[in-house]
């Protein structure tokens, strides 16, 4: 005990530490930052995760693949759809089930709204983050139209659960074609109105160029994908490398930056919700007809061996991994959660940045923290 | 002159003669304290409560929301409901708190927004004290809310409250400057510090018109400055929830919270009425120059409505930037004073005083 006590120098003890967290208005869940400071300045950021911690992966052993995909949803509840895609696609691999174009061009549609949805939810808490209260409101009013269309589709929200292997749970909503395209026509003038607000503010240039800098070198060591590597000029898009569901018929950009600053992760992000527009209205006018799932055994087994599948999220790259010994149940399943190795970078960025710019950098970054811990 | 049916010194006059012919000179005074004190105090409580429901609402139809609408016709009861759930709250006693200080900050964040009152001139002869020095009085008290923000941040034993006031700190006595300018370009066009003869300057023309652009620029620098002054946002980084969930006032609880919530809405109240005092014309009503029945009809308006309108109109321009722009950061925030609207400003007074010399204002 007294040694400890010597051995901390001065330069440490000068330092003020701060726990940010668990219980955090912007740590956006139970996350919790052990901030040190010096005056205003970060020191270090150090996180401590696991407060959320459900044992996913370990569940996942003991239950079978259709249920895997319920407990998908809550990861990453912002980008539910997609965690449900992951694993459908690799339990469809492995039993190698050629499934319709409808289902593809559904699964894409649903993904894209998602993902606009996730990043509407993004914009609006960012906005906050930084101060900007009005942006919430903004943001979660045009959300409530996606869920909207969620909800008639799928009979959920949220949380929505609407995969299954071989297709999707239910055909799509008679009027679902009509809302989608209403909400794009609604959206396309709503979205220039988030720049009006926030985009182009003087102070949110000031709080956001050139604040928490990534290059491209250290984006690609530390994996980070989704948008927030893309900023750095990582390309690192799933649906364009390696296209899975309908991505490979639509031509779409992938939104590629240098900067790596903070500003440039925002308008990646709201780039790329004009871009998911754009799928989206290549697809709604010709979903091809045909059932809306493959006929699948009752009790789905896994042939022995190891499959993987990666999908695009709306924080980044989504690896499902599932070992099979041929039973009904996986033998072992991993995730790669965007949000895991995303956050590893905060420490990196915001260290000799003030205090509210660490804020500014773990909102641009948008991080989902059930998919952190699992 | 029409308005002069609303001129309260004969009135006050009335009542402070009639009081010294009934006592001594010593109850004369003490008695008459007690009256302005209990008349301070509601007009207080009246205004906190009705600022509170304003900015509600004027955030909702900024936000989309229909704000507070259940408790009474429009939700107009519903800060009402609010200060007496706030006045049942448990006041949480804090572990290795400095309990004299912590007891202490919040009375004087808002003895200091109570002392400012004193010198406002709601209307023709209706203030409570007309000092020679009005403006500098009202200047040097505002800026000692700021000793109950340090006092609050250190006292609580909490390191997001001790970081929320040091940047409260830094920040009102930065901005202290550039408000103390903006008011003395002003002083300098009417040549008085005393705020009655300010507003009676402004008769034939309120200051911000008659001031050519110094007075304009001064009045630009004034809102932005005292909004900082204020700590409200964009300039609210003392309590900045979502860097330091509360800032200063993060371990107080009940009426204790109240009373610094109430404090932030008079000190709003207090720098919109300079503003409207100094820039506006105070109670003074609008005159256009050779509209006869024009300025008649803007005469029969009683001084204390135009004095409310124009407080609220400033209000209104604060409560509408806090909820479009986002937060400045400490560093920007200083620098914007320092290296911006301090010298700004300083040229400003400049111009104004040469302006003044040469007689070329209206």
């Amino acid at each position: 005990m007294e040694e400890k006590v010597k051995n901390i120098t001065t330069e440490e003890q000068q330092e003020y530490v701060i726990n940010m967290g668990p219980q955090h208005p912007s740590t956006h869940g139970v996350l919790r930052l052990v901030v040190s400071l010096k005056g205003e300045t970060v020191k270090s950021v150090q996180p401590h995760i696991g407060y959320i911690h459900r044992g996913i992966e370990k569940m996942c052993e003991s239950i079978t693949y259709p249920q895997v995909i319920h407990l998908t949803d809550r990861m990453d509840y912002l980008s539910a759809h997609i965690n449900n895609e992951a694993v459908c696609l690799a339990v469809e691999k492995a039993l190698e089930v050629e499934i319709s174009d409808r289902i593809k061009v559904i699964r894409t549609l649903m993904s894209e709204l998602t993902r606009i949805q996730s990043h509407q939810l993004w914009w609006a808490s960012f906005g906050m983050d930084l101060g900007g209260l009005t942006c919430f409101f903004y943001g979660l009013r045009d959300r409530e139209k996606i869920l909207d269309i969620f909800e008639e589709t799928c009979g959920s929200r949220m949380i929505v659960s609407y995969n299954c292997p071989g297709g999707v749970m239910y055909d799509l909503h008679p009027d679902f074609a009509k809302k989608v395209k209403e909400f794009i026509r609604y959206f396309r003038k709503i979205l220039p109105e988030y720049n009006q607000l926030l985009t182009g503010n003087v102070i949110f240039h000031e709080r956001s160029k050139g604040i928490g800098n990534l290059s491209l070198e250290d984006a690609i060591s530390f994996g980070i994908t989704g948008p927030s590597g893309r900023a750095s000029g990582f390309s690192c898009d799933v649906r364009k490398h390696e296209p899975y569901s309908a991505y490979d018929r639509v031509t779409f950009k992938e939104i590629l930056y240098t900067q790596g600053d903070t500003y440039h992760r925002y308008v990646a992000r709201i780039e790329e919700m004009w871009e998911s527009m754009n799928i989206i209205e290549q697809l709604i006018d010709n979903i091809p007809e045909g059932p809306f799932a493959v006929k699948m055994k009752p009790v789905i087994k896994l042939p022995e061996g190891e499959y993987y599948q990666r999908v695009e999220t709306a924080r980044g790259e989504l690896g499902v991994y599932v070992i099979s010994d041929g039973n009904k149940n996986p033998y072992r399943v991993k995730f790669r959660s965007p949000n895991f190795v995303n956050l590893s970078v905060l420490n990196h960025i915001a260290k000799g940045f003030k205090i509210a710019d660490l804020v500014a950098i773990g909102g641009s970054l948008d991080l989902v923290i059930p998919d952190i811990d699992r | 002159m029409p308005f002069d049916i609303y001129n309260f010194t004969s009135f006050t006059q009335w009542i402070d003669s009639s009081l010294h012919n009934a006592m001594s000179p010593f109850w004369t005074a003490l008695t008459e304290m007690v009256i302005i004190g209990v008349l301070v105090l509601m007009f207080y409580a009246v205004v906190g409560l009705f600022l509170v429901y304003a900015e509600r609402k004027v955030c909702a139809f900024m936000q989309n929301r229909l704000g507070p609408n259940r408790v009474g016709p429009f939700g107009i009861f519903q800060t009402i409901a609010d200060l007496v759930k706030l006045l049942f709250v448990e006041l949480i006693p804090i572990k290795n708190a400095d309990g004299f200080l912590f007891n202490l900050a919040p009375f004087i964040v808002i003895i200091a927004g109570f002392m400012a009152i004193a010198a406002i001139p709601f209307a023709n002869g209706l203030h409570a004290i007309d000092m020679n020095i009005g403006v500098l009085y009202v200047i040097a008290v505002s800026s000692m809310g700021v000793i109950g923000v340090l006092l609050a941040g250190w006292s609580s034993n909490n390191k997001y409250s001790l970081i929320g006031a040091m940047r409260s700190g830094a920040q009102i006595i930065s901005y202290e400057l550039s408000v103390g300018l903006a008011l003395i370009t002003i002083v300098i066009l009417a040549g008085s510090m005393q705020l009655s003869v300010i507003v009676e300057a402004q008769r034939d023309g309120w200051f911000i018109f008659k001031g050519h652009i110094p007075a304009f620029i001064a009045f630009i620098i004034f809102l932005i400055s005292s909004t900082a002054e204020t700590n409200r946002g964009p300039f609210d980084l003392a309590e900045a929830e979502s860097e330091l969930t509360a800032g200063y006032h993060t371990e107080y609880s009940g009426i204790k919270f109240a009373f610094f919530f109430l404090a932030e809405y008079m000190n709003m109240f207090i720098v919109a009425s300079i503003a409207a005092t100094i820039f506006l014309g105070g109670w003074m009503p609008f005159h256009v120059g050779p509209w006869v029945g024009f300025n008649h009809i803007m005469d029969f308006i009683p001084p204390f409505v135009w004095y409310i309108g124009k407080t609220f109109f400033v209000i209104f321009l604060m409560m509408w930037f806090k909820w479009t722009f986002p937060r400045l950061r400490i560093d920007q925030l200083l620098t914007l004073e320092w290296k911006y609207l301090l010298p700004i400003n300083l040229v400003n007074v400049l111009i104004m005083a040469f302006l003044v010399l040469m007689g070329w204002h209206f």
